[in-house]
């Protein structure tokens, strides 16, 4: 061998992270290795999923007439609790704030969702921690929530309410109960739900009075007796089974319909449940209406859709694949001030960073939202983030309607699936509208 | 319907419960409609529920589901058996039922005193949060579970899983336990208990007639108030 010759290096490969294992894995099989227990924390599921950013309007053209923006009307106004209630709600917007706990969220995050509702003409919803004097007294329409735990629970809020919501499940959880960790039971939180300051604290996952359909139907049947009538009643579902249980709802005697999807907020949960149970927002609409339609309730039992609504185009989307109004929990919170980026150095303080913490059940929130501490919750004026809350949910009308007039409709609620088109084959199955540039939609042959 | 006579009658073959509803809804404080005595009950749902009002209702026979359901100050006596859920989420005043009741009877309550002459099923006394139960027959699987305040005495025996992850609710038995909960743990009777089981004996009309120490108490371990991954076979 020619004593000059060198080999030449052997091509090293670059170090590959596996995508199976990728670094989020691996931090979580170290945590639970260190600390033998799940993983909690707040927030939907932040996997990606197929969703309305999957979807497209088609606009007008040749054969459909456009609105003239700012001249020709069109609507945004919605009535819910027309079948039965003797005493609907009339909201000006299709956009309602979601149910959230007073104890979840601060006494000034609770008013503040009020005041910015209020100024836009639609409702709040309390949650599993009883009606709040912030909340009733700052928002002129307000859901009062019949969850399994019933803290809180008596004749006299249920009568001040506009609205009642039994909730059966939820997007983040379905077949989960609720949880908040003991940093957040305060003398207040513990008082409202008759429990010992300073524990953790689990909700019962079912009713403890009903079983199933057949008994919802009597359930829902005293809870009118109760409030004579008056009030529309809600059925609040995990989008799980989106068919049967809007058919169930509807047979069980509920005025509207709430589908809830994986991406929809919680306060605390386990994270496995929340990325791996449920199913996606967009999966869950057009079953939700098709099982309305069956039963010739379209639009008669109101449908409200939730889980990952962010903006006019969101809304518009649900609304044009058969919703006649959207909830919105984490964008609200979001407008309120939480994850704000000005708060990044605090939010790394707490080992996470603006726009990804969710640690919401360990009550220290910098925002002062997601916290029972006194010195933080002064940080959230509530005037303000009702302000901000306020305008956000003006934009996010504003967008519906500039969607909807593009599409040549003089009401937000004549979108229709005809104007929606899909990016990928998930989201055409999904929604059931076909893919961009084709008439293929699949999976309509099959049901499933 | 004229609402300043002594008693009233109500044949519920003949109106509904939402007509009987209406009326004990719209009495106000200071009526003297103070006796109300409700003919042909026939197991129907939600009968006097929501009542706000110092009047006692007297039904003859057996109820449905959620009789006397978020009741406040009324005293309301079934002259038969309950269904599911009486007196759920009651807030004060007195369901009296003479037979036995269903599933769940005084789920979520906040106040008042429920008696059962005969059985309750199963879940008797779910998530209570201040009501007072006696039962003078025995009590079915999962009493009193995630039991939060508020008493319940068992004069017989007491199913499976008793007190289940229950909160500080104070359980009393005189009979059998079938098995205790998670987290429900015997404990001792001391002289505030038998004082109370006195004054439970009272509300339940049979003072001095049955000795406290034939009770045992039982309530929360306290160990699952904390997530601990010790319990995690409890979660």
């Amino acid at each position: 061998m020619n004593e000059h010759f060198k080999a030449p290096p052997i091509p090293a490969t670059l170090p590959r992270e596996s995508a199976t294992f990728d670094a989020y894995t691996m931090s979580e099989i170290r945590r639970a290795a260190a600390t033998g227990i799940y993983d909690i924390r707040g927030a939907g599921a932040k996997r990606k999923v197929p969703h309305f950013d999957d979807l497209l309007f088609l606009g007008a053209s040749i054969s459909r007439y456009p609105l003239e923006g700012y001249r020709e009307k069109c609507g945004t106004d919605v009535v819910l609790g027309t079948r039965f209630a003797k005493k609907p709600i009339e909201l000006k917007t299709p956009v309602t704030i979601a149910g959230m706990s007073f104890g979840s969220l601060s006494g000034p995050a609770k008013e503040a969702l009020g005041r910015g509702a209020s100024a836009m003409g639609t409702s709040t919803t309390t949650g599993d921690g009883g009606m709040t004097q912030e909340e009733r007294g700052h928002s002129k329409t307000l859901v009062y929530q019949y969850l399994p735990s019933r803290y809180g629970m008596n004749p006299d809020d249920i009568r001040k309410a506009d609205a009642i919501e039994v909730v059966v499940g939820q997007g983040a959880k379905p077949g989960g109960g609720g949880m908040l960790l003991g940093q957040k039971i305060s003398k207040r939180v513990a008082q409202m739900r008759n429990l010992p300051e300073g524990i953790d604290q689990r909700s019962a996952c079912r009713h403890p009075d009903w079983t199933g359909p057949d008994d919802l139907e009597i359930k829902i049947e005293e809870l009118r007796e109760i409030t004579d009538w008056e009030k529309p009643i809600y059925v609040k579902v995990g989008a799980a089974r989106p068919y049967y249980d809007t058919a169930l709802a509807v047979k069980a005697g509920a005025d509207v319909v709430v589908v809830d999807g994986m991406q929809g907020g919680t306060a605390a949960t386990q994270e496995v449940f929340i990325e791996h149970v449920g199913i996606p927002t967009l999966a869950a609409i057009r079953n939700a209406v098709r099982a309305l339609q069956d039963l010739g309730m379209h639009r008669k039992v109101q449908l409200i859709v939730s889980g990952g609504i962010r903006n006019g185009a969101d809304v518009a989307k649900a609304l044009a694949l058969g919703a006649d109004a959207v909830a919105i929990g984490t964008a609200a919170l979001i407008a309120l001030g939480d994850n704000d980026p000005a708060l990044d150095e605090e939010y790394r303080a707490l080992g996470s960073r603006a726009g990804a913490y969710d640690d919401w059940h360990e009550g220290r929130d910098p925002a002062g939202i997601t916290t029972q501490d006194p010195e933080l919750m002064k940080r959230l004026d509530p005037v303000k983030a009702g302000r901000r809350l306020a305008n956000f949910l003006a934009v996010m009308t504003l967008e519906a309607q500039t969607i909807a007039r593009a599409c040549g409709k003089s009401h937000v609620h004549n979108l229709e699936p005809e104007d929606l088109v899909a990016l990928t084959i998930e989201a055409a199955a999904m929604a059931q509208v076909p893919i961009a540039g084709t008439d293929w939609v699949p999976g309509l042959t099959g049901r499933f | 319907m004229n609402a300043n006579v002594e008693s009233h009658a109500i044949d519920l073959a003949g109106s509904s419960v939402r007509e009987l509803n209406s009326a004990l809804h719209a009495l106000k404080e200071g009526s003297n409609a103070s006796l109300w005595r409700i003919a042909n009950p026939r197991g129907l749902h939600a009968i006097a529920a929501g009542v706000d009002a110092p009047v006692t209702v007297e039904i003859d026979g057996p109820v449905g589901y959620y009789c006397g359901g978020m009741n406040k100050q009324a005293t309301i006596i079934v002259r038969g058996s309950a269904g599911v859920g009486v007196g759920e989420n009651m807030m004060s005043g007195l369901i009296h039922v003479e037979g036995d009741a269903s599933q769940a009877a005084g789920a979520t309550a906040h106040g008042g005193t429920l008696v059962i002459e005969g059985n309750a099923a199963a879940r008797c006394g779910i998530s209570m949060k201040g009501v007072d139960i006696v039962v003078k027959g025995s009590v079915g699987h999962m009493s009193a579970f995630m039991a939060q305040s508020g008493s319940m005495v068992v004069f017989g025996d007491a199913g499976e899983a008793l007190g289940d992850s229950i909160y500080e609710a104070r359980l009393y038995v005189r009979g059998s336990v079938a098995s205790l909960g998670a987290d429900c743990i015997e404990k001792e009777m001391r002289d505030e208990h038998r004082q109370e089981l006195f004054e439970r004996f009272k509300s339940a009309g049979v003072n001095g007639q049955i000795d406290p120490s034939e009770f045992k108490r039982y309530g929360s371990g306290r160990t699952l108030y904390h997530f601990h991954v010790d319990n995690a076979s409890a979660y």
